[in-house]
């Protein structure tokens, strides 16, 4: 009988919500890491027993810990007895190690001026879709990150920092890779987004990365509207059966790809705002796409107190209002950007968390929603599995 | 055998109760014990002191007899207190404030 587990990271630990196929019934587990902040949990496609999951404290830095059973257990990687000490008895303990490779070098500053890369959190974890001991993280100060031993040790993919970082410059959310988009037809292909840098894509398997954001129009974010880096690309998300169409969510407007991300077009179309966080895509329509529209850049709450996903299920232009069972007055919540993610059953499961600590779902495709908890810490990422 | 109390988050990191005792070798020095600590705890490597660098996170304090050593070379002499067991040296996490 099929399950769904959902992979909720928090501000004060994880939680794994469990149901079976029906999605009525939910089982709540946790808190994982308790007091920690948890980003992001994800599973292996290749294992989906095997998670990962970024730990963090502003105190103590970064953990990095996994799961080989569903999430009823946790360790830090490479912490077994036998694991724990290398051949000269140096402590291994490097599970949570994220140097830069090489030169640091730097990336602009607030103040405009040259400021070194300094490394503060995971904030995404995407595992290979083949091998469940490979895994990319996504950081803060951006840049992307290789394990292929299941999380004991990271590498660096360089080239990602050498498109032009020495031009990014963080916002008031920091700068950090926050998408990590693996292509299913194309192993050597991947996708990244960075909050105030844009949309960078690599064809020989992280080697080297280019700017993608031709199209992407920053009026009020940046002196130059149309430049080639420094755009603040909430979210992209894909569809597997079609990998070279994106959608994203910039700052303000969403926007499309049909040649992956060569050249950009606005979605937005009749959307009541297009600033927000997540967007994703339903599991089985390419063309159907969910959002959830924010007031503005300076109000980050549902316009008009009313939480509304809105769909389009023609890829991007007319959107749809999904009010079935959220709350349509005095919602003041945000969703986070990680914080939407899609099972896939048939129907289409569609859930969100909120900063309001909620988690929402729907099992019919976005038509109707439940809150499946309502007090969890405020979620900062929601990641759906089905279990066979 | 010199006496650590870690703070709650990095005792239930490690999975330990209570202080933890370590034999130090050489001079007691924070650099000495926090090297004997992450060689007993992995887990902790990077979470009180930067990895590479290894300086201390910025919202981790020492403290040794009432007073705090935080911002003490790393290769000082820790009190005799500390060094015989009389005292433990604390771990703790900054206050938050607010």
């Amino acid at each position: 009988m099929t399950k769904i587990r959902l992979l909720v990271g928090t501000k004060k630990g994880a939680f794994v919500l469990t149901s079976d196929g029906a999605r009525r019934n939910w089982q709540v587990s946790g808190p994982f890491f308790a007091g920690w902040e948890v980003y992001h949990l994800k599973g292996s496609p290749a294992d989906p027993n095997r998670i990962y999951a970024s730990q963090s404290s502003g105190w103590f830095g970064q953990i990095i810990q996994r799961s080989d059973n569903g999430g009823k257990t946790w360790n830090t990687p490479g912490s077994t007895p036998e694991e724990l000490k290398g051949p000269g008895g140096f402590p291994k303990g490097e599970s949570n190690k994220f140097v830069y490779s090489g030169t640091v070098g730097t990336h602009k500053w607030y103040d405009g001026t040259q400021h070194p890369w300094e490394f503060k959190r995971v904030w995404h974890v995407e595992p290979s879709l083949t091998d469940p001991n490979t895994a990319y993280a996504g950081v803060e100060d951006a840049a992307i990150f290789k394990t292929t031993d299941g999380g004991k040790t990271w590498s660096e993919l360089p080239g990602l920092r050498a498109a032009r970082g020495e031009l990014w410059q963080p916002g008031a959310g920091g700068m950090a890779v926050h998408t990590i988009l693996l292509d299913p037809k194309n192993a050597q292909r991947m996708y990244v987004a960075i909050s105030a840098a844009g949309a960078f894509r690599t064809d020989d398997g992280g080697a080297t990365w280019k700017p993608i954001n031709r199209g992407l129009k920053s009026n009020f974010e940046l002196p130059d509207p149309d430049a080639a880096v420094g755009h603040c690309v909430h979210r992209i998300a894909l569809h597997p059966s079609r990998p070279d169409v994106l959608f994203m969510q910039k700052h303000w407007d969403v926007m499309r790809t049909d040649d992956a991300g060569e050249q950009w077009r606005e979605v937005s179309g009749n959307l009541p705002t297009d600033f927000g966080f997540p967007i994703d895509v339903h599991a089985h329509e390419p063309d159907t796409v969910y959002v959830v529209p924010i007031k503005s850049d300076s109000e980050h709450y549902p316009p008009e107190g009313k939480l509304r996903v809105y769909r389009s299920k023609v890829g991007g232009n007319e959107w749809e209002p999904l009010t079935n069972g959220l709350p349509q007055a005095n919602c003041f919540v945000n969703v986070l950007r990680d914080a939407m993610s899609v099972d896939s059953l048939d129907p289409c499961g569609v859930y969100f968390g909120t900063t309001g600590g909620q988690v929402y779902g729907s099992a019919d495709g976005g038509d109707s929603w439940t809150a499946i908890v309502r007090d969890l810490p405020p979620v900062y990422s929601v990641e759906a599995q089905a279990l066979p | 055998m010199i006496r650590v109390v870690l703070p709650f988050h990095l005792r239930n990191l490690a999975g330990i109760a209570g202080e933890v005792p370590l034999d130090v070798n050489g001079p007691v020095t924070i650099q000495a014990v926090l090297d004997a600590l992450e060689a007993k705890y992995p887990v902790l490597c990077g979470t009180i002191r930067e990895h590479g660098t290894l300086k201390r996170r910025s919202l981790v304090r020492f403290f040794a007899c009432k007073e705090d050593w935080s911002d003490r070379p790393a290769d000082a002499p820790l009190p005799d207190a500390i060094a015989q067991g009389t005292e433990p040296l604390l771990i703790i996490g900054a206050m938050a404030g607010g």
